[in-house]
């Protein structure tokens, strides 16, 4: 006669011989449930802080950035219709985005139909999706672009990449970078956080005279205007920062906006 | 072998077998948190816990971990503990969890937690498990705390970002060390560390490997 009351089984399963087969599985599986549920549980009920945590970080980072800009704290002060303003765009069409705002950012890209699917071939960042709405940030003068800061993700060695490039009025000469998250190598790739290395980036170029994009994080020092000194020991690191600048900044990413700014339609 | 009390259980880790100088176990996470007081304390704080928790959960269920897959369901437990932990850091502390990158996640890996699993926790009932996780992790603690604690100093001055000695670019007398805020510096402080123990407890100084030759072979 089968007993079936679940304590005396619980019992019985427990007084088993610890090398048999089953309870070797049984074991198994219930520890691996049971740690699972834990580390879920905790990540969900954690992630609100930490987000939250995240886009403070951001937004600490994106005044940082335009801190480190050259002349820029002084334009902002210097009270003569310098503004700076937060715009979503919408890459597709490459203008400001009609019905998002940056409130209903978050909403839109919720919704899987916002996102491209990239093919191998226009995926050089390695990001395999891209937003079709982004939030960027441009300082206005006079009616005139001086400089837009450019928000971007790239995967790196061991994650992805976050971060933001300033370009000046002429979309072409980089004006400043900083990286708003990443997981590299500490001591190694990890350096890109550095502001010793992003202040590299100041006055670099994107393109050369004929449009072709020339952007690099080189391999050593920078030998030429178009790049950027590599980290010694990270280049898969130093390849990844450059395949993300060159994704965004290229026809696939910002590049629409990019051509409307310079056309003075912003 | 009698039973030793809770209290020799307790006490002999901090000092007379402390897992970071005696048996050097877990140094490279000690080496690498160690240049603020701060990230030391908060990663001694970190493996305490998992040690800890993780001592009294395989203690519980010690008679009933097949031996077969016993390092896995320890691992499995060990590194759940140390995903929420750092969960918590990202979240309550995410400034601190930010310097302290991947080592929160290495604890994991970290010999002592396992070691001390493997050696005590499997055979020996909760309270004194917990116990002896408690003067392990404390050991750690200790061994962080004095080699942060003198990295800071020397390094930046400060201790818990609070200047102490005002150093020359703050018009003092204080030339900071860089060479204490760079990796070797770690190692140089724990080999001192480790002779002081050993030149004090002489029980604990390890026989040669080899005896020299008397005399010198000859050259060729």
């Amino acid at each position: 006669m089968a007993d079936l009351n679940p304590i005396s089984l619980w019992k019985r399963f427990l007084a088993l011989p610890n090398d048999n087969r089953g309870k070797t599985i049984a074991v198994a599986i219930l520890v691996a449930a049971l740690c699972s549920l834990f580390v879920t549980g905790a990540t969900v009920v954690l992630r609100p802080i930490q987000q939250a945590n995240r886009a403070a970080e951001t937004q600490l980072r994106l005044e940082a950035l335009i801190d480190a800009i050259p002349g820029m704290e002084a334009m902002l002060e210097a009270d003569d219709g310098a503004t700076l303003s937060t715009v979503v765009v919408d890459l597709e069409t490459g203008m400001a985005a009609r019905d998002v705002t940056p409130d209903t950012l978050d909403a839109a890209l919720q919704d899987p139909a916002n996102y491209a699917n990239l093919d191998d071939n226009q995926d050089i960042a390695g990001i395999d999706t891209r937003p079709r709405y982004v939030q960027i940030y441009i300082l206005r003068r006079d009616d005139r672009v001086e400089t837009a800061i450019f928000p971007m993700i790239g995967s790196g060695y061991n994650g992805p990449i976050e971060a933001m490039v300033a370009l000046t009025g002429d979309m072409n000469t980089i004006a400043g970078m900083t990286v708003t998250r990443q997981s590299e190598t500490p001591g190694l790739g990890a350096r890109i956080e550095e502001p010793g290395w992003q202040a590299g980036f100041q006055g670099t170029q994107v393109r050369d005279p004929a449009g072709t994009m020339k952007f690099a994080v080189a391999r050593g020092p920078a030998v030429s205007p178009y790049e950027v000194d590599g980290i010694t020991g990270a280049s898969r690191t130093g390849r990844g920062v450059t395949q993300m600048v060159r994704f965004w900044l290229g026809p696939d990413g910002y590049g629409p906006v990019i051509d409307a700014i310079r056309r003075r339609e912003f | 072998m009698a039973r030793r009390t809770l209290r020799h259980i307790f006490f002999t880790p901090l000092i007379r077998e402390n897992p970071v100088t005696l048996q050097i176990l877990g140094i490279c996470s000690a080496l690498a948190v160690t240049t603020s007081l701060d990230t030391a304390l908060t990663m001694s704080v970190a493996l305490t816990t998992v040690l800890v928790l993780s001592a009294a959960i395989i203690s519980l269920i010690r008679r009933h971990i097949p031996v077969s897959i016993r390092l896995i369901v320890q691992i499995l437990i060990v590194a759940s503990l140390v995903i929420v932990i750092d969960q918590v850091l990202q979240a309550y502390f995410f400034d601190i969890s930010q310097r302290l990158s991947v080592f929160v996640s290495l604890i994991t890996t970290n010999c002592l937690v396992l070691g001390r699993a493997e050696s005590f926790a499997r055979h020996n009932p909760v309270l004194p498990s917990v116990v002896d996780a408690a003067g392990n992790g404390l050991g750690y603690s200790l061994i962080l705390v004095v080699i942060g604690t003198l990295r800071e100093l020397f390094g930046k001055g400060t201790l818990m970002g609070v200047p102490v000695l005002r150093t020359v670019e703050d018009g003092g007398w204080f030339t900071p060390l860089s060479l204490m805020l760079l990796a070797p510096s770690a190692f140089f402080l724990l080999g001192l560390l480790v002779w002081a123990i050993r030149a004090t407890l002489s029980e604990q100084a390890e026989p040669l490997a080899h005896t020299p030759p008397d005399r010198r072979e000859a050259a060729e």
